[in-house]
Parts: structure tokens; C-alpha cells; sequence
């Protein structure tokens, strides 16, 4: 397969936004290079950027590789992809504020109207709700690969409680901190006023006639794998950082436990998915809500940020309705595209899947964070029986794609510097008809050789994300 | 402040504080069995230490004998004895993890650091490189953690929350080792040479030995070292400065129904502004020590019950 190198063009020579870059790379002695790489490390690790690794030895913590070759994005490319997010988002947004009201797009059977009501993420609890602004997806996190000679793919829309952006913004202080000339030789766009614009946008969506509004952050705990970026978060709004048993909920109104007895909240940025929030309506066991969370919210007295129900736009079975809500709520063709998907419920879809399992990525549609996913390519003939079997017996509960050869960038391993893959994910923050992102996002890189899977959970490294200004 | 972070706040600063007071206890015994002594005296030492933290049945599951390096090896390294320097660092580490937005950079990089350095130290490890040298790493290590605390973050109530579990630790630990090791040196009242190492040591082990000589210019009585570790109100490892610091404090962070509290700690505190060294002598020590150590258990449960503990659902 031929893969679209970021850097370097088809007659091997360096493209012109990396010319800079290499210019530096070259002229730099290789110690320094690795003396920087184990100030990084060493660094990451003091400061404590790490992450939890589910199924592993309780409590530990992993640090997330760092490379310090940046993946630069030059100025043009990027204001065609800022294009079609806004566009995108926006859509998503007009489609789960039109699905949890008229449900117009259904009754035009754009969607088969099962798709949605019996989809497991449709929340009936917010039919008729009106939350401030009309905007439900407040922070996307929406993956974007780049295949072939170099188009951009939407692979998949994260509205629920993305993460990953607090290593956008360490990355970029590391660089800072590791090679300011490069900075020097450099236009790139800043992204430091990230917590600003989330600010801003939360404080934005307060509910009606609250003119100076308390904000938190809530996080499920210490122990949750993203609990840097939810502490990161806090600390650079200036916000209280919040779990489920600070809060409680009386007579409609969220208040938090201080030490100076309790003190209302009004907006929440939750980092806890929707069936974790309130023991009264999802599920009961959960310690790491608050009882009574979804009446007060429904009441209008507090918002929460991503809103409820938001699952049922990113489910990997209505992805591949995307382009046509953007047809029908914006009127315009759509600006980025989708991966081509077959959704196994269709019979003639699964059979076409069934017949060609080797060359197919396969992802469970609920499944998220890399688990639960084959890759026929890279699989053994076990490993694709296996699938073949769960298909068979759930055709459902999966969708596939064609084996996207996902472009790649030089990076820092172990023999060296060799090409490897990786993604952008972009963070994308929306109040009423205000869409903005900061320029870039997090670019994940996948470090074993050939592997397509960039999440960290799967052994994935992050990378600095250059947007070059003109 | 959220209750919840300010009981990570208060629990940080005492466990850091907690960690140092022992190994200040451990080195001062350490040092004293440097001192030729009887082996029944010894063993009396080390095992005053056990029974210091009720951890006589823990340690028993462990050890059949007290000897130098098992106490040593059950209070430095063990991460099953919740009560072990080890531990210590790492709840002083946990606290600070589930507040490291409240805390600076700084601070939380001190206590990280720290607790992962530590977790690297076998015990056979700090027995070769000389016990007493990892006993001073952690006096250091205390000492900068309460340094960038001082020098970096904003002294607003995080801050006040902070220095009353350190004070109120502080005063509990200082109290301890005082109580065991008067007890231990007094009765034998053997005097000459042995005694005043003895005496040396344990004012060493509270870093008081040149405030001694500073404040008395003269021989060591046992006397004034109990007036120099309870009464002196300059002197920053007393129950008398430790109580200043724990009524001021309490005071910056009072809310509509700490009165009770505040009243508590404004009593003990007179208690030590007005008494003198002889009336306690002759109370008796050990009764007089007592009596404080569970006062400042119940201040340590009115503040928990006031600010830390969720109030109950009283809007």
C-alpha cells in the first residue's frame, strides 16, 4: 500500500511547509536531539501527565509517549478543514436539537426512524427539553485521518466526553520549552487560549437570567484514565473541579459542598457519560452521579455541557448519516468526507463484509477508545474467524470501512526515525451559532511499526500539532 | 473551597507532616541505640515506637521479636502498615493527586517526586546507604514541600487548610515523641555522660538542640526541655507555636457553626500561654501530655465535622 507521508512528497523530496523543520533537524547533533528527548520524559513524568490504563494493575499509570517531530499542517489545508468542521458540528448539533423535538428528519425518512428510537444512546428523557443556545455537542472531538494522496476523512464525530486536549496543550509547552528556536523560525498558530474559549462558551450557555454564573468541571474520580486532563482543565479556567458527592440537588437547584456551607452550581462540564449522572433515572448502582441531577437540569436550572443524549449522533450506526444531515438542515454539500461504511444490519451489506473480511476494519458500534475492533489486514485467520462469527450472530452491533491507508509522519523510534501513522483530532467548541476551535487539535501517532491504531489505551504517542499562518 | 478538596488539603499537609515526625522518631532512636545501653533498654525503645501507634497486633502478624531492624524495616518501608513513612508518602502523593488543581505546579511536582523516590528505595537499599541518610531525605523532602507551599501558593483558605493540618500534626507528633522518650530517659535519672546524649538526641530529633543552647546557655535538664518543647512560643516544633497557628488559622477559615471548635482550640491554646513548666511536672508529664493529645484528636474531629465532612443537606 502507498501511504501519503506528511512530510515528504513522492519524489522524496521534504514539502515545502516541513522545509524549515528539516532545515533545523538536519543541523542539529543527534545528542541533543536524545538529551531533549529524556528531558521530555522526565519531565512528563514529574509534572505527572499520565493516564490510567484500564484492566491493568489497579491505580497504575502510564505515561503517554511524546515525539517531538511536530505534524504540520500549512495555513490552507487548515482553514478547509476549520470549514467543514464548523460545518459538520453544526449540523449535529441542528440534528439532535430536531431528533429530541420534531423530528423532522425522521418524517422526511432520511433516517430510518428505528435507527434512532431504538438506538440504546437516544435518550426519550430529553424529548421536548430545551437546553440554552439550542446546542447539545458544547465540546466535539472529532477524528480526522487523511488517506489516499492526502483527502481528509471524517472517521468518527466524538460528542460525548472526548478528551485528549490537555495533551494538545502540553505538547505545546513542551516544544516551547525544548526548542524555542524552532518557534522563532516558525509562524505557529497559537493554542494556549484553549481554557479561554471553553470558558467563555460554557459560561455562555448558563441557564436564563444567571448573569454571573458558577462553572465546574465534574470528573467520575481520581482513578478515571483522563483525571490530568479534567484536573488541567479546571485549574486553567480557575473552576472548581467537582465529583458526583460535592453536589446535591435540592428543590430542582444543584448546589456543591463547600466549607462555607453550599453554593450553586450552574454549569457543569461533565466528564462522565450520561448513564453514570443521575442513579434516579439511569443506572441506579452508580455512586458517581448526583440523585435528582436530571430534574434540576430538565427544570432549566442547570446545564451541562456535553448535554444528555448526545450518543445518538456519534453511534457508529448513524455516522453514516452524517452528509445527509448536512444536506438537510444546512442545504450545502458537505465539506469533508466520510469513510465509505457498510452497516452489517443491511443483509446485502454483510454479506459484501463477510466476503471480504482480510482487507475490512471492522468496530463494534458501540465500541469506543480502539477496543472491541479488527483489523482485517494486520489480523491472523483466527482473529478473523472470530469476527466472522460475531457478525454472524450480531450483524447489528457492526459496521466496516475499507482499510484506510492512513497517512503517515516521520517520528522518534527506537531504530531511529521511520514513518509512522497517525490521526488529528481537532476540538471543536459550539455556543448557539458560534462555532470556533483552536487552530490544530491532537495529533495521535500509532508507534508500532504498521499499526493503524493510534489510541493510547493501544500503545499510541502524541505529537505536537503545527498550524503554519501565512 | 469545596469541602471535599479541603479535606484532601488538610490530609496532604498532615501526612507529609506525619512522615517527617516519624522519621525524626525513628533517627532520634536510631541515634540514642548508637549509646552504649542495656539490651532490655534497647528493646524498651524500640518498642515504645510500636506501641506509640497501637500497632502492636499489626506488627506482631509480622515479627516475633523487637529488634532495631524489624521496627525499623515495619515503620520506613512496610506498605502494608498504613502508619510507615512509606505509606505516609504515598497518602501525603494521593491527597495531593486528587486536589493537584487547587495545589501549584510546584507543590504537586514536590510531593509526586517524592513518593515516586521513594517507591524506588528497598529497605536493604537504605540500610547500605546508612538508615539516618534516607531519615534526613525525608526532613528535606517535608521541609521543601512546606517551602514551595510558603513560596508559591496564593494564601487564601487552600493555604489556611494546609497550615492547620501541619500545626495540628505537628503538635499531635511533637507531643508523642516528648511523651515516649521523657518516659524512657526519666525514671533511670541516671546522670552523667549517657544522659546527656540521650537528652541530646531527642532534642535533635526536633531540631532544638542549638535553640537549646541559644535559649538556656547551660546544661541539659529535662526540665527545660519539656518547657522548651511545650511552652516556648518561638521555638516552631512546640505545642505553644503549633496552637498559635492553629487558632490563627482557624479563625481565617470560620463559618456560621465552627464557634464550638474555635472556642476548643482558644482553651488549649490558653492553657499553654499561661502554664507553667513546674505545674505540669507536677501534674505529671506523661498524664499533662495525655490529656493534650486527645484534645487535639477532638479539635482534629470538630474541624472535620465543621468543614471537611458534607454537611448534611442543609440548604
Amino acid at each position: 500500500m502507498n501511504f501519503y507521508n506528511e512530510m515528504m512528497d513522492a519524489n522524496d523530496g521534504v514539502r515545502a511547509h516541513y522545509q524549515g523543520y528539516d532545515q533545523w533537524l538536519k543541523a542539529t547533533p543527534a545528542e541533543r536531539i536524545a538529551r531533549k528527548r529524556a528531558e521530555a520524559d522526565l519531565a512528563f513524568h514529574r509534572v505527572g501527565i499520565t493516564f490510567a490504563v484500564y484492566g491493568e494493575e489497579a491505580g497504575k499509570e502510564r505515561l503517554i509517549p511524546f515525539d517531538i517531530i511536530p505534524r504540520i499542517i500549512p495555513s490552507a489545508e487548515w482553514l478547509a478543514l476549520q470549514a467543514g468542521l464548523r460545518q459538520r458540528v453544526t449540523a449535529l448539533n441542528m440534528f439532535l436539537h430536531d431528533i429530541y423535538h420534531d423530528q423532522e428528519i425522521l418524517k422526511a425518512g432520511k433516517i430510518p426512524a428505528e435507527q434512532i428510537l431504538n438506538n440504546a444512546q437516544y435518550r426519550p428523557i430529553m424529548q421536548g427539553v430545551d437546553v440554552p443556545g439550542g446546542v447539545y455537542a458544547h465540546i466535539a472531538g472529532v477524528d480526522i485521518v487523511r488517506a489516499g494522496a492526502g483527502e481528509f476523512y471524517v472517521l468518527e464525530d466524538n460528542l460525548r466526553v472526548p478528551s485528549g486536549v490537555s495533551y494538545m496543550l502540553e505538547d505545546r509547552k513542551m516544544m516551547m520549552r525544548l526548542f524555542p528556536e524552532l518557534f522563532a523560525k516558525h509562524k505557529v498558530a497559537p493554542v494556549q487560549h484553549y481554557p479561554d474559549m471553553l470558558l467563555e462558551k460554557l459560561r455562555a450557555v448558563a441557564p436564563q437570567g444567571v448573569s454571573n454564573p458558577t462553572v465546574v468541571v465534574m470528573t467520575p474520580g481520581a482513578y478515571n484514565s483522563a483525571y490530568f486532563e479534567h484536573t488541567f482543565l479546571a485549574q486553567q479556567m480557575g473552576v472548581e473541579l467537582v465529583e458526583g458527592r460535592d453536589l446535591f440537588v435540592k428543590d430542582e437547584v444543584v448546589y456543591m459542598q463547600t466549607t462555607q456551607g453550599p453554593q450553586r452550581v450552574d454549569v457543569i462540564y461533565r466528564r462522565i457519560d450520561d448513564d453514570f449522572m443521575d442513579p434516579k433515572v439511569f443506572r441506579a448502582e452508580s455512586t458517581l452521579g448526583v440523585p435528582g441531577i436530571l430534574k434540576a437540569y430538565q427544570a432549566g436550572n442547570v446545564t451541562l455541557a456535553n448535554a444528555i443524549g448526545t450518543g445518538v449522533a456519534d453511534d457508529k450506526s448513524i455516522y453514516p448519516y452524517v452528509p445527509d444531515m448536512i444536506r438537510f438542515y444546512l442545504g450545502e454539500e458537505p465539506k469533508l468526507n466520510n469513510v465509505p461504511t457498510y452497516m452489517c444490519r443491511k443483509p446485502d451489506d454483510l454479506k459484501y463484509v463477510l466476503d471480504h473480511l482480510p482487507e475490512l476494519v471492522v468496530k463494534e458500534v458501540h465500541g469506543a477508545g480502539g477496543y472491541g475492533m479488527l483489523v482485517g489486514p494486520a489480523s491472523t485467520k483466527e482473529q478473523i474467524e472470530h469476527f466472522r462469527q460475531l457478525l454472524i450472530a450480531k450483524p447489528e452491533g457492526y459496521i466496516a470501512q475499507p482499510t484506510l491507508a492512513l497517512s503517515n509522519c516521520p517520528t522518534f523510534v527506537e531504530e531511529g526515525i521511520a514513518p509512522r501513522h497517525l490521526d488529528l483530532r481537532p476540538f471543536v467548541l459550539s455556543s448557539g451559532k458560534c462555532v470556533n476551535m483552536v487552530p490544530g487539535g491532537l495529533t495521535r501517532v500509532a508507534l508500532t511499526k504498521g499499526s493503524l491504531v493510534v489510541n493510547s489505551s493501544q500503545g499510541g504517542g502524541t505529537k505536537d500539532t503545527w498550524v503554519l499562518e501565512d | 473551597m469545596l469541602s471535599r478538596t479541603a479535606d484532601h488539603l488538610f490530609w496532604m499537609s498532615r501526612y507529609i507532616e506525619r512522615a517527617e515526625n516519624l522519621a525524626r522518631l525513628l533517627d532520634v532512636t536510631w541515634q540514642m541505640s548508637l549509646v552504649p545501653q542495656s539490651l532490655d533498654a534497647a528493646n524498651q525503645n524500640w518498642n515504645a515506637i510500636i506501641a506509640l501507634n497501637s500497632l502492636e497486633a499489626a506488627y506482631a502478624k509480622k515479627y516475633s521479636e523487637i529488634t532495631a531492624e524489624n521496627v525499623l524495616r515495619f515503620m520506613v518501608s512496610d506498605a502494608d502498615n498504613f502508619a510507615s513513612i512509606h505509606s505516609c508518602l504515598r497518602m501525603a502523593r494521593e491527597n495531593a493527586h486528587a486536589v493537584r488543581g487547587t495545589i501549584t505546579t510546584e507543590m504537586w511536582e514536590t510531593l509526586n517526586s517524592t513518593w515516586l523516590e521513594a517507591r524506588e528505595k528497598s529497605f536493604e537499599q537504605l540500610l547500605n546507604a546508612g538508615i539516618s541518610e534516607f531519615f534526613e531525605w525525608v526532613k528535606m523532602r517535608s521541609s521543601l514541600s512546606r517551602g514551595t507551599t510558603l513560596g508559591t501558593l496564593l494564601q487564601d483558605k487552600a493555604y489556611h487548610f494546609i497550615r492547620l493540618g501541619t500545626l495540628l500534626e505537628r503538635a499531635d507528633n511533637t507531643a508523642r515523641i516528648l511523651d515516649v522518650k521523657y518516659h524512657v530517659l526519666r525514671p533511670h535519672g541516671d546522670e552523667g555522660a549517657t544522659d546527656f546524649y540521650q537528652w541530646g538526641a531527642l532534642l535533635r530529633s526536633v531540631s532544638a538542640f542549638e535553640v537549646y543552647r541559644k535559649v538556656y546557655r547551660d546544661a541539659i535538664t529535662p526540665e527545660r526541655v519539656a518547657e522548651l518543647l511545650i511552652l516556648r512560643d518561638d521555638m516552631p516544633r512546640s505545642l505553644h507555636f503549633c496552637m498559635n497557628g492553629v487558632v490563627k488559622n482557624l479563625d481565617l477559615i470560620a463559618n456560621s457553626h465552627s464557634g464550638e471548635t474555635q472556642r476548643q482550640a482558644g482553651l488549649l491554646h490558653a492553657k499553654l500561654h499561661y502554664a507553667r513548666v513546674e505545674d505540669i511536672l507536677e501534674q505529671g508529664l506523661h498524664e499533662w501530655l495525655t490529656d493534650f493529645m486527645d484534645h487535639i484528636y477532638m479539635l482534629g474531629d470538630g474541624i472535620s465535622k465543621d468543614f471537611l465532612a458534607p454537611m448534611a443537606e442543609a440548604a
